[in-house]
């Protein structure tokens, strides 16, 4: 009854705008450039690292450029996906606590995901 | 949670069969959802087998006839009948169009099948509910906004080259073909603004004589009145006018970047 109380134009505007949204669409399509970059220089590395003994593909992935490139992709590949995910979340998934628990859970596993990658270039490329 | 299937007391069941007059040539079957608020039956799908000979080219052509000669329960919006006035918007073989610029000819071989406008309440038979559509129309406020007041002698100007970009969008009808195809739609239309109202935003927005640019860019800044749109471009692909609401989303869009770089 509430509701068919309420005018048309109240549901409409609802909460008003967020007055954001930017930096998410600008953060999304940056991370999907570097990725369309990033991708194939990975496979190019991944099929040269399959060739490779673990002392020689160590050392190939220890080279600063490779190593370097190798964080920007971690990076860029969880970011991406985290925004990914939460849009998906956010058009399909209606329940305000169903809603929070997803988010939350991509939110972690994306960032421990980037954490992990992170900690194992820099491993290979500072270890000896 | 979206819904993918509908619930019990939407599921279509099969309904009546009028067959065609005897004697009749060229016979072309309809399959038409129906639905009355009054019966609590669930919705059903009429068949009626129409003799072509005697009707007019257009799928409104039809509905009429059933309308007038077959079945005068058949409940649809009409007025203009050329494409102008977006009351006829349903679902046609599968798609948004007007049933008055359809032709019967066009229609896939097999039964013409119409629908109302998809995920909708439907008030009745093939009248969709558009009452929350229109409401979110006004709520972006679609008339010129100035801090000017206006010339005293004449009207405001403006340059061929301004007017001409407001041509791909001024045709807009707001039939809610697009808005109704649109999946994001379809999911989030409490907050999501849809295609038509977001093409008619940007047909403010890109008008040379209004002054209000920055507050309708800020009012369509959000995760969900705006950036609902996925670009999936069924809109464009609907539109019986020919349109392209995505381009204008996407002008949309820009401009918001352009403003912050």
């Amino acid at each position: 009854m509430s509701t068919q109380l309420r005018t048309p134009m109240k549901t409409a505007l609802g909460l008003g705008s967020a007055k954001q949204g930017l930096h998410h669409f600008m953060v999304q399509r940056i991370t999907a450039v570097a990725l369309l970059l990033l991708v194939p220089w990975l496979l190019w590395l991944v099929l040269k690292l399959v060739t490779l003994d673990f002392a020689a593909a160590h050392a190939l992935l220890a080279q600063p450029w490779n190593a370097s490139l190798l964080l920007v992709l971690v990076i860029a590949v969880f970011w991406h996906a985290q925004l990914g995910l939460q849009v998906v979340i956010e058009d399909y998934v209606h329940g305000k606590g169903s809603n929070l628990v997803l988010q939350l859970a991509v939110k972690l596993f994306c960032f421990l995901g980037a954490a992990a990658g992170v900690l194992a270039v820099l491993k290979i490329a500072l270890g000896r | 949670m979206a819904e993918f299937t509908l619930p019990k007391n939407s599921k279509l069941i099969p309904g009546k069969h009028f067959p065609a007059p005897a004697g009749a040539k060229n016979v072309r079957t309809f399959r038409i959802y129906r639905w009355s608020p009054d019966s609590g039956d669930n919705p059903r799908v009429d068949t009626y087998d129409i003799d072509l000979g005697s009707c007019g080219p257009m799928v409104l052509d039809a509905l009429l006839k059933i309308k007038n000669e077959v079945d005068a329960t058949l409940t649809f919006r009409r007025s203009c009948r050329e494409g102008i006035c977006g009351s006829c918007a349903m679902n046609i073989d599968g798609t948004n169009t007007l049933a008055c610029t359809k032709a019967i000819g066009d229609c896939p071989s097999g039964d013409v099948k119409i629908f109302p406008l998809p995920h909708m309440p439907v008030v009745k038979d093939l009248v969709p509910d558009l009452t929350h559509f229109y409401a979110q129309h006004a709520s972006i406020k679609p008339w010129i906004r100035t801090q000017t007041p206006p010339p005293p002698d004449r009207e405001r100007l403006q340059s061929k080259e301004d007017r001409a970009k407001l041509d791909g969008l001024y045709e807009c009808i707001l039939c809610a073909c697009c808005s109704t195809a649109c999946p994001s739609y379809w999911w989030n239309s409490d907050r999501y603004l849809g295609p038509a109202i977001l093409l008619q935003a940007y047909r403010w927005i890109v008008d040379s004589r209004d002054e209000d640019t920055g507050a309708r860019l800020d009012e369509l800044e959000d995760p969900f009145k705006l950036y609902r749109c996925h670009t999936i471009m069924n809109c464009t692909r609907t539109c019986p006018k020919g349109l392209n609401p995505a381009k204008a989303i996407a002008e949309i869009k820009k401009l918001i970047v352009e403003r912050a770089s």
